[in-house]
């Protein structure tokens, strides 16, 4: 424990003196964790007392926890000791005030991944607020969002100056003791977004973040929360990619959505993590998060859409409580398992309120030797009079080494409660791929097609210029599954 | 237009086609008549080159190139369609944009602008009345739903708009009413031309009331037993296939 202290120390010193010879610089500690790497985050984060002791209880109930072993998911061990906590770009304190300030290499690197700031804010209108590595270096639209009230910042800003709002929210929907990789995140949590709609104010753009990870065997342990006053609206868009990379990289997240009375938060997801080396599914990201919204005012409404087609492991179940009267919780998922990729994916909603209303719209898709799994567990509380859920989990199968499975988990007890469930598999068949050939229509084309319109009760729910990213994502990975 | 050099073909092992010639021009329509399990639906998509047919002699020329070793698509873009016996249920997969992609893949491969969406409704709006399908069919999954006579007039729709130089059809009248039969008819010797071929395999002589064929040719067990005019399908309507056999 010394000797880890003594690196530490060794290391924050050091900075001052060389600083790092990568092509950006990082102020990275070493691989490890204990209570001495906690504190320093915190104290390189600035962050009041409070906040410190909340990440050292989630942290000592983090050992005292064990890693979840139900999902259907199979991977290496990981030696929590091998992963560096903390990488920052460096001088934060003197950051970028503009995008001209960032550094270049950096603008490049987003360019590459199809996401040039410039034009984003000229033509899409999109407030982003990109995360290289863990800090937060450029947002944009500040000023109209600020206008409108809204609080939209890094989740460090808003320890900052919103400390009042950060301490009422924060693991209220999910506690740090909730599971393994939630306390793991509260303990270790580098940064995120935080957003505050405030009463009766409809978000004026889409918000969106970009998530990536550069430095190698750094964990990403992101933390977003999002507050929906009263009567507000706010539709929020999280995008990832991920570098090729060849030492499997965990990324913890945790998202908590909080929607007051008739509020209705929309939070929608493209994640393209890197999945793998296609020939030996070596390298890819484990992408184990934690996504929870509560309903908690009467006719609020929160609403899920992910599109899953990265990751070497994806452990997720973006959930609802639904514990307004009336309130509505929506889930709508594409998830894609191609080559050795492994999914484990759904939702949970729970129903607490009366006339509560959940959908859940699932869409599998395996491909290689991938594995697919929808869980998802509907519960009506004892009180949530006239609850209604509609399930319904769909899977296709392309070609005979991948796999699809399906857990429904139903626990019922209001008998006034309404529940539907349909679940299909399908495969693209020979057939069908010939019947398009016939028509001129490539091999590439014909999966696209077929894939596409499996998923379109899906895509329909994204906001416009990310459903045709998503076709795009598709298309890329399911590249070559077939023929 | 299309050559057929003894022809054979085996699938999972049996050999089905055992020697077949065939040669199709400009502006012909040949039927080609024979029993359950003859080989008819397996010449079929041998031309159109499904790959679970195994091409073990002869050869088929297209416009005097072989096209043995083309792609099903390369063929399709080329000109050759089928109609298939079985249409193929894609579900989800909007019947218009199904449609579009095919149009659009083939006018690409020409060297054509691909039409956008207003020219292609009103294209698509104008075969429909051809084959008197209602518009409501446009926006279903493709085949999803749709009962054995629309899905054959479906068929007809596609290759009214795609407009192929050799069109194969593949039993498009079986399971046809007679008025579902006149409109299928109807719209083949619409899309009838002198630059244009049809190949029509049916077990009945009736949709021959209808569209003149130049050609009849029966196939029995793999080969071509006998080729003649209108005359020999009126004969096979009265007599059964029992005298061609020997």
């Amino acid at each position: 424990m010394k000797t880890q202290n003594k690196t530490i120390e060794e290391f924050t010193s050091q900075e001052y003196q060389y600083g790092f010879v990568t092509d950006i610089e990082q102020d990275t500690i070493p691989p490890g964790l204990d209570e001495n790497v906690i504190r320093f985050i915190s104290h390189k984060k600035n962050e009041p007392e409070w906040l410190l002791n909340w990440r050292l209880k989630a942290f000592k109930h983090w050992q005292r926890m064990d890693e979840p072993k139900w999902a259907k998911v199979d991977y290496p061990k990981i030696d929590y000791q091998s992963i560096s906590y903390y990488s920052a770009p460096k001088d934060k304190s003197d950051g970028p005030k503009s995008l001209d300030e960032v550094d270049p290499e950096l603008i490049d690197t987003y360019n590459k991944l199809g996401i040039p700031l410039e034009e984003q804010k000229m033509l899409s209108g999109v407030a982003v607020d990109a995360v290289f590595d863990s800090v937060s270096i450029a947002t944009t639209f500040k000023k109209d969002l600020e206008k409108a009230g809204v609080i939209f910042c890094s989740f460090s800003e808003a320890v900052q100056d919103h400390p009042a709002l950060v301490k009422k929210y924060l693991g209220s929907v999910v506690p740090y003791t909730d599971n393994y990789f939630a306390a793991l995140n509260s303990a270790v949590f580098s940064d995120g977004s935080f957003v505050y709609i405030p009463k009766g104010v409809r978000c004026p753009m889409e918000l969106s973040t970009y998530f990536r990870i550069n430095a190698m065997n750094t964990g990403q342990f992101e933390r977003t929360l999002i507050i929906a006053d009263d009567q507000s609206h706010v539709s929020y868009l999280e995008g990832c990619t991920a570098p090729m990379r060849d030492e499997n990289q965990l990324h913890a997240a945790v998202v908590e959505l909080i929607a007051n009375k008739d509020a209705e938060i929309k939070y929608s997801t493209v994640q393209n993590w890197y999945p793998g080396d296609p020939k030996t599914g070596k390298g890819g990201i484990y992408n184990f998060v934690t996504k929870r919204g509560i309903c908690s005012g009467s006719n609020s409404k929160i609403s899920w859409t992910q599109v899953e087609t990265g990751s070497a492991v994806t452990w997720k179940y973006p959930s609802c409580i639904l514990k307004g009267d009336n309130s509505i919780g929506e889930f709508y998922s594409v998830a894609v398992a191609n080559n050795f990729q492994q999914a484990d994916t759904g939702t949970k909603m729970i129903h607490i309120g009366k006339n509560t209303n959940s959908t859940i719209i699932s869409k599998g898709i395996s491909a290689g030797k991938g594995q697919n799994t929808y869980r998802g567990e509907v519960k009506v509380m004892k009180n949530a009079d006239k609850a209604r859920n509609y399930s319904q989990c769909d899977s296709i199968l392309i070609g005979s080494e991948c796999g699809a499975h399906t857990f429904p988990y139903i626990d019922v007890r209001n008998s006034s409660a309404q529940m539907e469930h349909e679940a299909s598999t399908s495969n693209i068949g020979e057939d069908q791929l010939f019947y398009c050939n016939q028509r001129g229509i490539s091999i590439e084309n014909a999966v696209s097609l077929i894939v596409n319109g499996f998923c379109k009760e899906v895509f329909r729910e994204l906001p416009m210029e990310f459903a045709v990213e998503a076709q795009k994502l598709m298309e890329v990975s399911l590249e070559g599954s077939v023929g | 237009m299309l050559e057929i050099k003894n022809l054979k073909v085996r699938i999972q092992g049996k050999e089905i086609l055992k020697g077949v010639n065939l040669n199709v021009n400009n502006g012909e329509i040949h039927a080609i008549m024979g029993r359950n399990g003859s080989g008819k639906s397996t010449l079929a998509n041998v031309i159109a080159g499904r790959d679970s047919y195994e091409v073990i002699g002869g050869d088929i020329l297209y416009n005097n190139k072989s096209i043995i070793e083309d792609t099903p698509e390369n063929r399709a873009l080329e000109g050759i369609f089928m109609s298939f016996q079985y249409p193929v249920i894609i579900p989800g997969v909007n019947n218009t944009y199904f449609l579009k992609a095919a149009l659009n893949a083939k006018r690409k491969h020409q060297g054509k602008d691909e039409l956008d969406a207003v020219e292609f409704l009103d294209l698509i709006r104008k075969n429909l009345q051809i084959v008197g399908m209602e518009e409501k069919y446009l926006h279903r999954g493709v085949n999803d739903g749709f009962s054995g006579g629309e899905k054959k007039r479906n068929e007809i729709l596609q290759m009214i708009t795609l407009e192929p130089n050799l069109a194969i059809l593949d039993e498009t009248d079986s399971g046809l009413d007679i008025d579902a039969l006149k409109i299928v008819a109807e719209g083949v010797n619409k899309y009838r031309r002198d630059d244009r071929a049809i190949v029509i395999i049916t077990h009945y002589q009736r949709i021959l009331r209808y569209l003149e064929a130049n050609h009849v040719h029966v196939l029995i067990d793999g080969k071509i037993a006998k080729s003649g005019g209108e005359e020999l399908a009126e004969a096979l309507e009265e007599k059964g296939y029992g005298w061609l056999d020997s």
